[in-house]
């Protein structure tokens, strides 16, 4: 039987604001358990929410990137239920009518294929505190320094149809909330998490299948390899004549299997209702308008302008507008370059994404900077140095935050383009190795690769590529 | 001379301010009687004695340095739901018993500012739930006109230390007709203002979107004073309203001729005692030889104010008492084996019958299978409730009828059968749901105990309000009369 996975997500985004959502405290991460935690958060008697102005404006921002309507009216609820993290025995939410509803997001497949993903909708609603069980012996701790900061929850429709889609979009959206400076994006610290909801049927069927929810997935990695146990354990099931449950579902990463955390008949009913604290929220179109008006340029268009103004690739494109930040880099090493943008493209998306990668940098920590690369490109393009030696020259700058010219210069690593210099090289080769050149004489062609690579030897890699080539076919014809 | 406690809030400022009087004398005095009755009415869950003398001397000193605040140096009492910072605050229940607040409210603040002097923390019914006190943790109060009655709930504490003369006035709160419905049964003055009018921030909340904060004064024109300190938009609320606040004295004394009253003719339809009855009818003939004149209007859904206050009111009450869990203050049951037996033991043990009762039938209107049938059906007719109040303020400027439909019952007449005990806010619910300022007066007394008139307005038509209860307290001297032996 052919199977056929669904999968939605939903996103939960920690919104990058200074103060909690219904509260003045700060939001910073890190700071002493209950240090950020007012009368608000830990619900005293009497104590009231006050919506965060700056929440609101950015869910609207997150709205409009993805086309979705931003909502005139939206109102917030309350999710009842206990627990000791949640000090005022609800979480304030929006249920019924959320702040944004519909939209799109579209992701690029390997194949280079692209395909939109629906958004149902996103809301606001304020993140829970942290209970602590570690070093703390029969008893539990409460940090709410959490509680009440602001998060966007972004609910998908059912659209991906593998892990790799469900990854591709919520890298995709991890992209846009970063670029629209909404989320700092970090998953190891909690701020961008999701829950995948994911079913399985057989091709063909209309009827979508029991789902079941994975519930806090913090890493891509996790979310790939938790999709892609849970469709086997669905469909081994199903295969077996079990049926499946709807449940909720965790995730363990140290065994990397799923599994249920409870099932639909345990799971709370909210109560959800209107809070009365909290007036409907109203938004007028002046008021989008004028946020519109500061959005950024977003991945996509970014994309199709590096491809329209480089002639870059979908593919490099894709690669380079994965941050802001990454692009805009590549774009100064560009206009600092004047041109070569695919050896520009080639080198960011490659050795530098390498470096970044190894020491566990983001782009704007590289030690090397926009300028410093296109200084060493440079090099590259005036034939100073191969692509081969730029690499090393690139890792010596990377150790030492030198420039590349001082690089070539005290190391002596400008390319040998004198043409006696290399024909001396390649005649000492010849005489060296004489059993290889009346191979090569007797039809032997595939040896021609073995010269170059002993001439480069044997000029530490600085003999001009091209010329040696041309040199070489001369000398080995005889 | 007249005794320094019958003196009102409006005569109190000018003796504070023309130095006949200090506020430390003023404020002993309070004490001393607060002390003298407090064994027989249960009036107070906490009096500040020490702390009300300090305040008394600061406001003495800024009554030297010429202060011209009106209400510098009086006295006043706190219902126990409002937060004082560095006092306990246990809204009746044994859950806040232990509980010292961190912080004032907004309208303690707001209060303080203007100078007045906080006697103590009055009795009231747990968590404002109950028509009777006798709901509170800390023991019922006694109304002052007749120990062996109910002074009215949840403000009955409030309402009996005014009408005993323990305060020049108090504040209260009203979601049901918890100011208005004591005000009647203690004989005097409530009011209930506008929602939104006044900050809810620091009220412990017990059902969000009806919950106002108000007085218990001795007249109209006190509570006019007083309300002018209390109310205005507060940042910390977001439910409070930004309209300017009027200067409610300036337009007490206005003539009445033309004011066009309205009778509810559904307030008298059915369940009014008939002696209330004719001390109603009384006041409105006095009213119409002001020049007001009188017309019936009808509120055809105002019946089904009760059990739709009995669904929004609980519902919400549910998930406001949720954050009483025994984690971060409160009470908390002895060693609890685990967290479910904390928050079982800790809820169970902390909160009286009547706030278990209303979690209970708020968390089943809540729930899946029953929130259309209840909640939202109880939602759509407080819509129509109001819409029938509406379409009576374009015929009328004020609303007349009684406040509630007998006089004081005896202590524990009604507390087998809480149904019965809900109808006493038969007359009062109807402000609530539609969010009005409503006023309730002394209008005479049947069989010895006083009877209340409810003047209810459209949306901060709080000046009329005052208005008309003045005029009325200028032609009758109801509001003047003590309960015997606190004369």
């Amino acid at each position: 039987m052919e199977w056929e996975t669904i999968i939605g997500l939903e996103i939960h985004a920690q919104l990058a604001t200074r103060s909690k959502i219904f509260s003045g405290s700060a939001t910073a991460y890190g700071a002493p358990p209950n240090a950020q935690a007012n009368l608000v958060d830990l619900a005293y008697p009497g104590v009231l929410p006050v919506l965060n102005a700056e929440a609101v404006r950015m869910a609207v921002k997150f709205g409009l990137a993805i086309n979705a309507r931003v909502m005139r009216r939206s109102i917030f609820a309350r999710k009842n239920y206990f627990y000791p993290d949640l000090p005022k025995g609800y979480q304030i939410s929006q249920y019924e009518l959320p702040i944004v509803c519909g939209g799109a997001v579209d992701i690029v497949l390997e194949d280079g294929t692209s395909k939109r993903i629906g958004v149902t909708r996103a809301h606001l609603e304020e993140d829970a505190g942290k209970s602590l069980h570690e070093g703390l012996a029969g008893l539990t701790g409460i940090d709410l320094n959490r509680a009440g900061t602001p998060l966007i929850e972004i609910v998908s429709e059912p659209h991906m149809h593998s892990a790799r889609e469900a990854v591709a979009y919520l890298k995709k959206v991890h992209t846009l909330v970063r670029y629209l400076s909404i989320c700092d994006g970090n998953m190891q610290e909690g701020s961008f998490r999701c829950d995948a909801n994911v079913s399985v049927r057989t091709r063909g069927s209309e009827k979508l299948g029991t789902r079941a929810e994975i519930k806090n997935l913090n890493s891509f990695r996790f979310v790939e390899k938790a999709i892609n146990y849970e469709v086997v354990r669905q469909i081994e099931l199903l295969e077996a004549g079990g049926k499946i449950v709807q449940e909720t579902r965790l995730y363990d990463s140290d065994r990397g299997e799923t599994r249920s955390m409870r099932s639909k008949e345990e799971a709370n009913d909210y109560r959800y209702f209107p809070d009365p604290d909290l007036l409907p929220l109203e938004i007028d179109q002046l008021y989008i308008d004028a946020v519109a008006a500061t959005l950024p340029e977003l991945p996509d268009q970014k994309a199709q302008r590096l491809i329209g103004e480089y002639g870059l690739s979908a593919y490099d494109a894709g690669v380079l507008t994965a941050s802001a930040e990454f692009a805009d880099y590549y774009e100064v090493v560009v206009r600092d370059l004047g041109g070569h943008a695919k050896l520009a493209a080639n080198t960011v998306t490659g050795e530098l994404a390498g470096l970044l990668n190894r020491d566990g940098l983001e782009i704007g920590d590289s030690r090397v900077d926009a300028h410093s690369l296109a200084g060493l490109l440079k090099r590259v393009a005036d034939n100073t140095i191969s692509g081969k030696i730029a690499k090393d020259v690139l890792e010596a700058m990377w150790q030492e935050g030198a420039q590349a010219d001082a690089i070539i210069e005290t190391r002596g690593l400008q390319q040998i383009t004198d043409e006696s210099a290399i024909e001396r090289a390649i005649e000492a080769v010849m005489a060296a190795n004489p059993a290889q050149l009346a191979a090569y004489r007797t039809g032997k062609d595939k040896l021609f690769g073995f010269f170059v690579g002993q001439v480069m030897k044997a000029t530490s890699g600085k003999a001009n590529p091209a010329r040696l080539n041309e040199l070489l076919k001369r000398k080995l014809g005889g | 001379m007249t005794a320094l406690h019958e003196l009102t809030v409006a005569e109190l400022s000018k003796a504070l301010r023309t130095r006949t009087l200090s506020s430390v004398e003023l404020t002993r005095g309070y004490l001393a009687r607060i002390a003298q009755h407090q064994p027989a009415l249960n009036a107070f869950i906490s009096v500040l004695h020490d702390a009300a003398l300090a305040e008394a001397e600061r406001a003495d000193a800024r009554l030297q340095a010429a202060d011209s605040g009106p209400l510098v140096g009086v006295p006043i009492a706190h219902k126990d739901i409002f937060c004082t910072s560095g006092q306990k605050t246990t809204c009746g229940s044994r859950m806040l018993a232990n509980f010292v607040s961190p912080y004032d409210a907004t309208v303690v603040e707001r209060l303080r500012a203007a100078g007045v002097v906080m006697l103590g923390k009055t009795n009231m019914d747990e968590f404002a739930m109950g028509s009777s006190n006798e709901n509170s943790y800390y023991g019922p109060v006694h109304n002052p006109w007749d120990p062996g009655r109910v002074p009215g709930g949840s403000s009955g504490g409030s309402a009996a230390a005014v009408a005993a003369r323990l305060a020049p006035a108090a504040t209260a709160t009203d979601t049901g007709g918890s100011i208005r419905q004591p005000a009647a049964l203690c004989g005097v003055t409530g009011m209930k203002p506008t929602y939104g009018r006044v900050s809810r921030f620091g009220m412990i909340a017990f059902a969000s979107s009806l919950d106002q904060a108000g007085l218990l004064t001795r007249s109209a024109e006190d509570s006019a004073l007083l309300l002018g300190a209390m109310a205005g938009f507060d940042a910390r609320d977001s439910t409070s309203v930004e309209l300017p606040v009027p200067d409610y004295s300036a337009t007490l004394e206005q003539s009445l001729k033309g004011v066009k009253i309205g009778l509810v003719k559904e307030f008298f339809d059915s369940g009014l005692d008939g002696e209330n009855e004719q001390r109603i009818r009384a006041a409105l003939e006095v009213l119409r030889e002001q020049g007001a004149t009188l017309r019936e209007v009808s509120l055809p859904n105002l019946p089904l104010s009760v059990p739709t206050y009995y669904v929004v009111a609980p519902a919400e009450c549910s998930s406001n008492l949720a954050r009483f869990d025994g984690v971060r203050y409160g009470y908390r049951c002895d060693s609890p084996r685990d967290l479910l037996d904390l928050y079982r033991r800790s809820r169970g043990e902390g909160f009286g019958a009547e706030v278990k009762r209303r979690i209970m039938t708020g968390t089943y209107v809540l729930s899946a299978g029953y929130y259309d049938a209840y909640y939202l059906k109880a939602q759509r007719v407080r819509a129509l409730i109001s819409a029938d109040f509406e379409r009576a303020f374009h015929e009328v400027d004020v609303l007349i009828g009684p406040t509630t439909p007998t006089p004081a019952f005896e202590l524990g007449a009604k507390t087998a059968d809480p149904v019965t005990m809900y109808l006493n806010d038969i007359y009062t619910i109807g402000a609530n749901l539609a969010g009005l300022p409503a006023i309730s007066v002394p209008c005479g007394f049947v069989q010895g105990l006083p009877v209340g008139l409810q003047i209810i307005g459209p949306h901060f038509g709080e000046p009329k309000l005052f208005n008309v209860a003045h005029r009325y307290q200028l032609e009758t001297d109801w509001h003047r009369r003590a309960p015997a032996g606190f004369a």
